[in-house]
């Protein structure tokens, strides 16, 4: 067998051996998929409850003149930026697209003035601002692929301690978050949003619409009365929205590993087919050479036959 | 005899949802008794146990941890960080946190504390 037929039926093998590891991958992530839309159904109900207890709040008038939770803060000087990304790899672009629109927030930020505190999930993050001799507030990785309710506290509570000391004291005056939220299987998008001071428009759509129930009457009895209840909501609130995006990027990150995997598999069939194509030709060419290489030494001896 | 419509949710799940006679929380201000057709409500859940009578079933005791009680026309949301139901509580281990904690100054354990005999209380034990 020639050098170049052997080289050949060697990349052929090397590729064929990864694109099953790409196969098994695809279908893993798959797989796990389903189970990351699962656990994002299960907390549905919570998410819905507590939103609507805030949505409550808020339009009860509670929340007298300067609650932090709805109060935006004058002259904000510090902003918190909660970027949500994943700590393995082989995922095409699923975290880079995160830090991307970390970088553009953080530039908007910079624009009004502000100076940006991260906070950072998982180890892509990590490794891309620290890469960059970047200041970083606090930190977190491990469990980019299923956060538990644990996990999400953790960070609520971190980013709260921030936020209640303020930007004048090096904490922070604003909270926003930068997750991929997941759609469908097919669709997942990068989204930005502002968790604090909150805007009661802006809360989640309420899935269901039942409009008897919260047109408000402004009966509600509170316990404790005004403010306290606020104070309890407010970092369970902030708890549960980054549970809600953790979970969400959760299923998003296996998405878009799922499309890396499937695209790479498709590339490696496509190198096969190319490879094979050409291990042909070269299988080909060498015959033809042989058969010429016969051919010629039989004229050369029939030449010198004759001659004698 | 009247029932209203209660849920239980826990971050990571609906713990139980149904129909129910009478429910029964700590708030901040105290014990909480909630019969159907009660004006709406939105309290603030001490650690404690919650107990659900449930229409046509045993009644549902959990201990929560914190949370919120949002009584309104449609019926009662429990919301807790942490919600064990009775059966699933681990009496010698919350026994043992307990005796651990009691006497300490400490704010986090005494935290501890709190759950432990919100635990015990939720099982069906006495202190």
């Amino acid at each position: 067998m020639g050098a170049q037929l052997r080289e050949f039926r060697r990349r052929i093998k090397t590729v064929n051996s990864t694109k099953k590891i790409t196969r098994a991958m695809e279908l893993i992530a798959a797989s796990r998929i389903v189970k990351a839309q699962q656990r994002i159904n299960a907390s549905r109900p919570y998410a819905e409850a507590i939103t609507g207890v805030v949505r409550t709040v808020t339009a009860e008038g509670v929340v007298n003149e300067d609650h932090p939770l709805t109060t935006p803060r004058e002259n904000p000087t510090r902003a918190g930026l909660v970027l949500i990304t994943s700590d393995r790899g082989l995922a095409g672009g699923y975290s880079a697209n995160i830090l991307r629109a970390g970088e553009q927030t953080t530039a908007e930020l910079r624009e009004r003035g502000l100076e940006t505190a991260p906070f950072l999930i998982g180890r892509k993050a990590l490794a891309f601002y620290r890469f960059r001799n970047r200041d970083i507030s606090n930190a977190w990785s491990g469990f980019s692929e299923q956060p538990s309710y644990d996990d999400a506290r953790a960070v609520g509570n971190a980013v709260l301690e921030q936020f209640i000391k303020g930007g004048a004291e090096g904490g922070i005056d604003e909270i926003h978050l930068i997750y991929t939220r997941f759609d469908s299987m097919a669709s997942q998008k990068v989204v930005v949003t502002k968790l604090i001071p909150l805007d009661p428009e802006e809360l989640p759509a309420e899935t269901e619409s039942d409009d008897a129930g919260s047109g408000s009457t402004g009966l509600i009895e509170f316990e404790p009365e005004g403010a306290g209840v606020l104070d309890a909501l407010l970092p369970r609130y902030i708890t549960a929205r980054i549970f809600a995006a953790m979970l969400d990027a959760a299923a998003s990150e296996q998405a878009a590993r799922r499309r890396a995997m499937k695209s790479a598999t498709d590339n490696a069939d496509e190198l096969i087919k190319q490879l094979t194509r050409d291990a042909n030709s070269a299988r080909q060419a060498e015959i033809t050479q042989e058969i010429m290489e016969i051919v010629g030494g039989a004229e050369a001896l029939a030449g010198t036959g004759s001659s004698m | 005899m009247a029932t209203m419509q209660v849920q239980l949710v826990a971050p990571d799940r609906m713990v139980w949802a149904g129909e129910a006679e009478f429910v029964q929380a700590r708030t901040v201000d105290g014990e909480l008794g909630i019969l159907p057709r009660h004006a709406p409500l939105l309290g603030v859940l001490v650690e404690g146990p919650v107990r659900i009578r449930r229409s046509g079933a045993d009644e549902l005791v959990a201990a929560v941890h914190g949370g919120f009680l949002s009584v309104s026309a449609e019926g009662v949301d429990v919301l807790a960080e942490i919600v064990e139901i009775s059966e699933e509580i681990d009496v010698p281990r919350a026994r043992n946190a307990l005796e651990r904690t009691r006497d300490s100054e400490d704010p986090a354990e005494q935290a501890a504390a709190r759950r432990a005999t919100a635990r015990l209380r939720a099982a069906g034990e006495s202190l």
